[in-house]
């Protein structure tokens, strides 16, 4: 590995943490037409199950306000599965929910993506889009929530 | 998971198939097993387990192992290492005393039975479960007896220490407490709980 270039251990867990985190929010539809482009480029990476999807309860804790004592918020249903590729590498893939195909999607793409010679092409290609169309549809919800806004007035009585 | 790295060294196999059946169904053979002691049982469709592990070895340890579980490996080797870490999440231990599971995969040159957790007075079932790798069974062999068998039982087992047998008494002795042993070889196991009596000579590897 080229010690210089490459970002140290903290720093490349945080950018696979960060696209992990994408891909698991991002719509299923959306990542079927992404691996499509990927696949026609030759990018799509050649698999094995190492952990066939599974489908199970996880615990999500949280901190009251961000900062006080741990709490347990509540349990969420979760979908794993992990794919391996001739190199070695494993793809991990976690999403909230049933969706078998959405974790394999993910686990796909997290492959992809730990190749360093595509990586920073599939940066821009499929979790830029994917960053792009959540930021958009968060807009939007809070544009629609704003619209609805009533402004209170107090009256000033006699 | 730790450094991607370390995953880069060597592929991964992967765990059981149909985790939750095949797990069901391995835990019910290793039951069968140590209920009834001596009696050879077989598993069958287990997937690829990496060396030092056979595959009856590393089925039974995905089927019973998980992160409450620690394991020690008589020759600790990185495949299995993290091909359990990954599958089951067994935390693994240099100490032979903290393991509930042991993987022994050369009885020749094993600690004593003694090395290993041998419960409490007050919790029994505190103590350590070996799975130790043989060379393999034979019908004749020394007599077995005690809970789960009728009357009594014979089976050879390939490739123990020549004073094995006499460490089993002392581990019978001192019951409740004591470890309770898994043979293993291919894909075959042999239960011998701690409540089974064993009479030997000198022909059927005893000392």
């Amino acid at each position: 590995m080229k010690p210089n270039d490459l970002p140290g251990p903290s720093q490349e867990h945080a950018v696979r943490q960060h696209w992990l985190s994408e891909l698991a929010m991002a719509p299923p539809g959306m990542l079927e037409q992404l691996l499509g482009q990927i696949d026609a480029t030759g990018r799509k990476p050649v698999t094995s199950w190492l952990r066939k999807p599974q489908t199970g309860l996880t615990m999500v804790r949280a901190r009251a306000g961000g900062t006080g004592a741990q709490f347990n918020l509540g349990e969420a249903s979760v979908t794993r599965c992990a794919l391996q590729d001739g190199a070695g590498r494993v793809g991990i893939g976690y999403v909230r929910g049933g969706d078998v195909r959405h974790a394999e999607l993910v686990a796909l793409f997290d492959l992809a993506l730990q190749d360093s010679t595509h990586q920073a092409e599939l940066l821009t290609t499929v979790i830029a889009p994917l960053v792009a169309a959540r930021v958009d549809v968060r807009d939007k919800a809070s544009r629609q929530a704003a619209a609805t806004r009533v402004a209170f007035y107090t009256l000033a009585r006699e | 998971m730790n450094d991607p790295h370390s995953l880069l060294a060597s592929p991964l196999l992967p765990g059981l198939d149909d985790p939750v059946h095949d797990s069901q169904q391995v835990f019910r053979t290793l039951l069968s097993a140590l209920s009834s002691p001596a009696r050879l049982h077989t598993l069958s469709d287990l997937p690829q387990s990496p060396p030092p592990l056979h595959a009856a070895t590393g089925a039974a340890l995905l089927a019973l192992g998980d992160y409450e579980t620690p394991v020690w490996l008589q020759t600790p080797s990185d495949a299995a290492a993290a091909w359990l870490r990954f599958h089951c999440g067994v935390p693994l231990v240099s100490e032979p005393k903290q393991a509930q599971f042991v993987l022994i995969d050369r009885p020749l040159t094993m600690p004593p039975l003694s090395a290993f957790a041998q419960g409490l007075a007050e919790y029994p079932d505190r103590s350590a479960t070996l799975i130790m790798q043989v060379t393999g069974f034979v019908p004749d062999g020394p007599l077995f007896s005690g809970s789960g068998i009728a009357s009594a039982r014979r089976i050879g087992i390939d490739g123990l220490p020549h004073d094995f047998w006499r460490s089993w008494q002392d581990n019978r002795a001192i019951a409740p407490l004591g470890v309770d042993i898994l043979f293993v070889s291919g894909c075959s196991v042999v239960g011998l709980p701690r409540s089974t009596d064993v009479q030997y000579n000198t022909a059927s590897g005893g000392d």
